[in-house]
């Protein structure tokens, strides 16, 4: 996206915001990136806070909205949410497992003015490893392939990719395309919130990446452009760092289903920083004068070896998320940079999930993602709020 | 193809023009997108509404934008929409 003019001390604008409505969600997913704290967080925001948040944003200069959670289907208010940002200008999209999707509530999204609907592709019950053969599962699916056809919608599948689904690829792309999808993204797992919990157990090895790529290469030559497929890989495997959310409160902003104002969608967890609440802010004050929106903004919070490194302006030194995570300072550099003094972190997390894998070290817990989990994990207590 | 002054076009499906206060420009949003478009592409894709022809688009800029020979521009900022997608031809 276009930068603002040549006012250089002026922070973009927060193009994208992401609404994510509710942390309440049918599913259990392990490689879930929302905290794994969720079950403390108070209150959800009422649906006059949320037209409030649209409202706010749009004024600020917001143009492309995500519906998300947890499963945003699990709001009733949707429809009202979704009617307010079409009015509103909004490009609107709806980020959701499609549990829960039928046709009266898909018939009031298409009056209301939803413009895209993404469907993540995963099963709905525990059993992972069996997904794929689970008949619910497809079943479930076409059904929501067929409602979202026939309102009118391109239908675009995403599915997390992880050690213990990753070697189906050709299986999932046969689905796939048995439910007429247009776009798939093979989107590896990010290592953030319950997927950071269980990475031991979940991260694949380069070898199971190498096939993934393989199997969705020759599934491209056979299938041609019917269906158009993306395939993301894990950044863990990289030795530059991803440009995360294009910088600081560069052009993201997300606002947490009770109402915390984040950068970054797993940006709650960094110690030392106060995240404001949309409900004792307005999103102008949040986005440009809040401290934690502008704690690294721009590079002026840099360490060497970013500092002074010729590629900051294109990967901004990475994610803080996941700086703060394996090295303990934000600050620092992404440990996925090979220029970072604590790469080993990275190669050392991804010959653990080695270990584990070859059976050399016991195998983990696996944590589902459920409010069970999240009570005993998270100590059972309700945190401050923001 | 060279474009003939016949053809209709309108913004592709799923995609949406509008003015973008905030940006001070015509934008053209699309899933997880936009495509900025100042000056007088803004202004070209404005009058793309799925009734003018080509040749009526070219016809009503040169009245707005007088002593301007704007043909050539406009014929090649819609074939590169097109190209991209943004706009299609619709069916006689």
């Amino acid at each position: 996206m276009e930068k603002v003019g040549s006012e250089q001390s002026k922070p973009n604008l927060p193009l994208w915001l992401l609404a994510e409505v509710s942390y309440k969600c049918p599913l259990h997913c392990v490689y879930c990136y929302n905290p794994v704290e969720y079950a403390t967080y108070g209150q959800e925001l009422s649906t006059g806070d949320w037209l409030r948040v649209l409202r706010q944003g749009r004024e600020l200069g917001a143009s492309q909205l995500g519906f998300s959670g947890g499963e945003p289907l699990m709001r009733p208010d949707l429809e009202i949410l979704i009617a307010e940002a079409r009015k509103l200008g909004y490009y609107s999209n709806l980020i959701t497992s499609g549990v829960g999707l039928d046709e009266k509530r898909i018939a009031a999204f298409k009056a209301g003015g939803l413009d895209h609907i993404q469907v993540s592709f995963q099963d709905s019950t525990r059993e992972i490893n069996d997904f794929l053969s689970s008949a619910r599962t497809f079943d479930l699916k076409q059904k929501v392939a067929r409602l979202v056809k026939k309102y009118d919608y391109p239908m675009v599948l995403n599915v997390v990719l992880h050690r213990l689904n990753i070697d189906h690829v050709a299986q999932i792309l046969q689905m796939a395309e048995q439910l007429e999808a247009e776009y798939v993204e093979l989107a590896n797992t990010q290592y953030y919130g319950w997927a950071y919990l269980n990475r031991d157990r979940i991260l694949p090895s380069r070898e199971q990446l190498l096939r993934a790529e393989e199997m969705t290469n020759e599934f491209r030559a056979r299938a041609g452009n019917r269906m158009k497929i993306y395939f993301v890989v894990p950044d863990l495997y990289e030795t530059r760092p991803k440009p995360c959310m294009s910088g600081w409160g560069s052009l993201f902003l997300a606002v947490t289903a009770d109402g915390v104002a984040l950068p970054c969608h797993s940006a709650r967890m960094l110690p030392g920083l106060t995240f404001p609440s949309v409900r004792d802010h307005d999103i102008r004050w949040i986005w440009h004068e809040s401290p934690a929106f502008n704690a690294y903004r721009g590079d002026a919070w840099m360490k060497e070896p970013c500092r002074s490194c010729t590629e900051k302006a294109k990967d901004y030194g990475g994610c803080r998320c996941q700086a703060y995570l394996m090295t303990g300072d934000a600050a620092n550099a992404d440990p996925v940079c090979d220029k970072s003094p604590f790469h080993g972190f990275v190669t050392d997390a991804v010959e653990r999930a080695r270990g584990v894998r070859e059976g050399a070290a016991p195998e983990p817990v696996l944590y589902f993602r459920d409010d069970e989990n999240s009570l005993s994990l998270s100590g059972g207590t309700k945190q401050p709020s923001a | 193809m060279p474009l003939n002054d016949d053809v209709i076009f309108e913004i592709a499906h799923h995609y949406r023009f509008q003015w973008e206060p905030a940006q001070e420009a015509h934008v053209l949003l699309y899933p997880e997108g936009m495509v900025k478009l100042p000056g007088s592409s803004g202004e070209i894709l404005k009058r793309v509404n799925g009734t003018a022809s080509v040749g009526e688009i070219v016809a009503d800029l040169e009245r707005a934008f007088p002593g301007y020979d704007l043909r050539g521009d406009v014929i090649e900022f819609l074939e590169t929409a097109h190209g991209k997608g943004w706009i299609r031809a619709k069916q006689a």
